[in-house]
């Protein structure tokens, strides 16, 4: 009887009643949940779990649409490892494109947020200027844009016939050139992580560079020794982002190049080729794969950057 | 967002000299233009005379002629409206699907206590890590055998099943930051979690919803993969598949209409800078979205 009203006691507590949980009994609580998440769990199961688990086992198989998959073992990887130049090749164009974009992106993302983190007159103006071109990149409009920016009678040759009379090549037709169009395409669109490291610089006490000054640390030497290593969490967060974000890219490639990821494969973006064998070729077990070891790749990589993270960033506490 | 945030973003006032700063100005101004120039001319070159285009870099057309939107229009054997029709029903009812699935998904992921609670979230966290590709074969091979291909729902009925786990994650942070007293008490007068979801979590997360809302219609109406895949009937295609159907047929032979109807189709996004830049760039500020 006691024990009994001890509970009970306990139970009008709103402590208790924290601890139980906010609705009745727990029947009816995991009821409520579960049907709150109900909409979630069908699309993960559905569309998410479901479809992951398909394109594992279509990986192993060959699979046109029409006919039943056609279990082949392994020979989809073994193929694409050993014996397809496409691969390859659109392995060395999409590499070329993360390495190359990614740390130029964050360099000028970084330069500039630096420039707006001394207090100027209009932050707020200028800042939206240059986040407009990330804002709007991705679309089909800007990719068309380019092209004729590149082109041989587009906008870039014409100011350099004019300004230093050099009739200049079509950018986007000539494998030399083309996969840089994107590269600067996608270095111009480095509003939002310049956003993010601006919020990032913010944090930083401002008497730390009080304290460097007296002690008589020059700029550089302030950037380097405050601003850089104080920053490396932002840096690092920027870089796995935007290195998974270039690792995806797809719109632009497939304007520029029509499609085919021409001329002669040098804007064959993974992600294209991965289209082209699917949706052109109707290749759906080895497009599978390729979707496998595109996920892989950047498993391996987000891995390695937390590994090699603890040595470069970082973290206050 | 927050206060926390305003403060973040609010920039420390320096003094320094008016020839510095002049000289600051000048320079960024200068940059800005630099930054803009290829949309300006874009712009401009839309409403250039046709054999105008080539041949001068110069932003100021010599007469206004409309042509250009008039000739693209009606390029395609169906006209840009029926697109941007496409474009719109989509891109609504795919960001009212992601609303309301993602924060029915967030409140019970922050607010209910439930068996496999903390597991289901580990498992909504993995997904924001896996790539879309390797999703892609088999639910474009399940919406062919439910008929789906050619229609709109590939790309909407997906949203309302809260697939878009980064849009669960935001929200349920912001849920967390509303006082818990709040559904206390409301739960001691009685009230159903429905009702707590309705009445009390959704009207305090509008600068969430908002945000979430204003990045899934930009993103959807920007989307080009796809539809590209899911659509291939033109009565279907998106502004996106328009333009890019445009960009074959044409070449390169006019490219004032098509300037014209890439100016239009990015009207929309540019509307939501206009209106909910604040927004938008805290929305990157706070949670770090990729652009």
């Amino acid at each position: 009887m006691a024990l009994h009203s001890e509970i009970l006691s306990k139970e009008s507590r709103p402590a208790a009643l924290r601890s139980r949980g906010a609705f009745g009994g727990v029947l009816e609580r995991n009821a409520a949940g579960y049907v709150f998440l109900l909409p979630w769990l069908l699309g993960f199961f559905g569309l998410t779990l479901g479809p992951a688990l398909a394109s594992l086992y279509l990986s192993f198989t060959n699979y046109d649409l029409l006919q039943s998959p056609d279990w082949v073992g392994a020979a989809n990887y073994v193929r694409i490892l050993t014996d397809d130049p496409k691969f390859s090749a659109a392995m060395q164009v999409t590499f070329t494109y993360v390495i190359l974009s990614v740390p130029l992106k964050l360099a000028f993302a970084l330069a500039v947020a630096m420039a707006f983190n001394r207090g100027i007159k209009g932050l707020t103006l200028y800042r939206a200027i240059f986040y407009l071109p990330s804002l709007l990149g991705s679309s089909v409009a800007i990719a068309v844009l380019w092209r004729q920016l590149f082109a041989s009678d587009g906008l870039i040759n014409m100011a350099l016939w004019q300004l230093f009379g050099f009739e200049g090549p079509s950018w986007i037709s000539n494998p030399d050139y083309a996969l840089y169009t994107l590269v600067m395409l996608s270095i111009w669109q480095f509003g939002s992580p310049m956003i993010i490291f601006l919020a990032g610089l913010r944090q930083i006490p401002t008497d730390m560079y009080e304290a460097a000054q007296m002690d008589g640390a020059g700029k550089a030497r302030q950037f380097f020794k405050i601003t850089l290593p104080l920053l490396t969490p932002v840096i690092f967060f920027n870089g796995v982002i935007q290195t998974i974000e270039a690792f995806k890219a797809f719109t632009p490639a497939f304007i520029i190049s029509e499609g085919t990821g021409g001329p002669i494969n040098s804007t064959l973006f993974y992600t294209l080729y991965l289209y082209q064998e699917a949706f052109g070729f109707f290749r759906m077990g080895y497009a599978s794969a390729l979707a496998w070891i595109l996920v892989i790749i950047i498993s391996l990589f987000t891995a390695f950057s937390f590994l090699g993270a603890r040595y470069w960033v970082h973290y206050d506490d | 967002m927050t206060d926390a945030t305003h403060a973040l973003l609010a920039p420390p006032k320096v003094q320094r000299s008016a020839f510095k700063s002049i000289l600051l100005h000048a320079v960024l101004i200068l940059c800005s233009f630099g930054m803009l120039y290829p949309i300006l001319w874009m712009i401009s070159g839309s409403f250039r005379p046709q054999e105008e285009l080539f041949g001068t870099s110069s932003l100021i057309p010599s007469a206004l002629d409309l042509g250009g939107y008039v000739r693209g229009w009606s390029g395609l054997q169906v006209t840009f409206g029926r697109f941007f029709w496409n474009s719109l029903v989509i891109s609504v009812l795919a960001t009212i699907g992601n609303v309301v699935g993602c924060s029915l998904a967030a409140f019970a992921f922050s607010r209910l206590r439930f068996a496999g609670r903390n597991f289901w979230f580990a498992l909504m966290l993995g997904t924001l890590m896996l790539p879309y590709h390797v999703v892609l074969i088999p639910q474009y091979i399940l919406f062919l055998h439910l008929g789906w291909v050619n229609t709109p729902l590939p790309l909407i009925v997906p949203k309302y099943l809260a697939t878009d786990a980064f849009f669960i994650f935001l929200m349920v942070q912001f849920f967390r930051g509303i006082p818990k007293e709040l559904d206390e008490a409301a739960v001691m007068d009685g009230c159903s979690p429905f009702r707590i979801y309705w009445k009390i979590m959704l009207p305090l997360s509008l600068p969430v919803l908002a945000t979430a809302a204003i990045f899934s219609f930009i993103w959807t109406w920007d989307d080009f993969f796809g539809p590209l895949i899911y659509l291939s009937d033109i009565n279907t295609y998106t502004v996106q598949l328009g333009l890019r159907s445009f960009v074959d047929s044409t070449g390169s032979s006019d490219w004032t209409a098509l300037f014209a109807m890439s100016n239009l189709s990015l009207i929309p996004v540019f509307l939501f800078f206009l209106f909910f830049q604040r927004l938008l760039i805290e929305g990157i500020a706070t949670t770090g979205m990729k652009r």
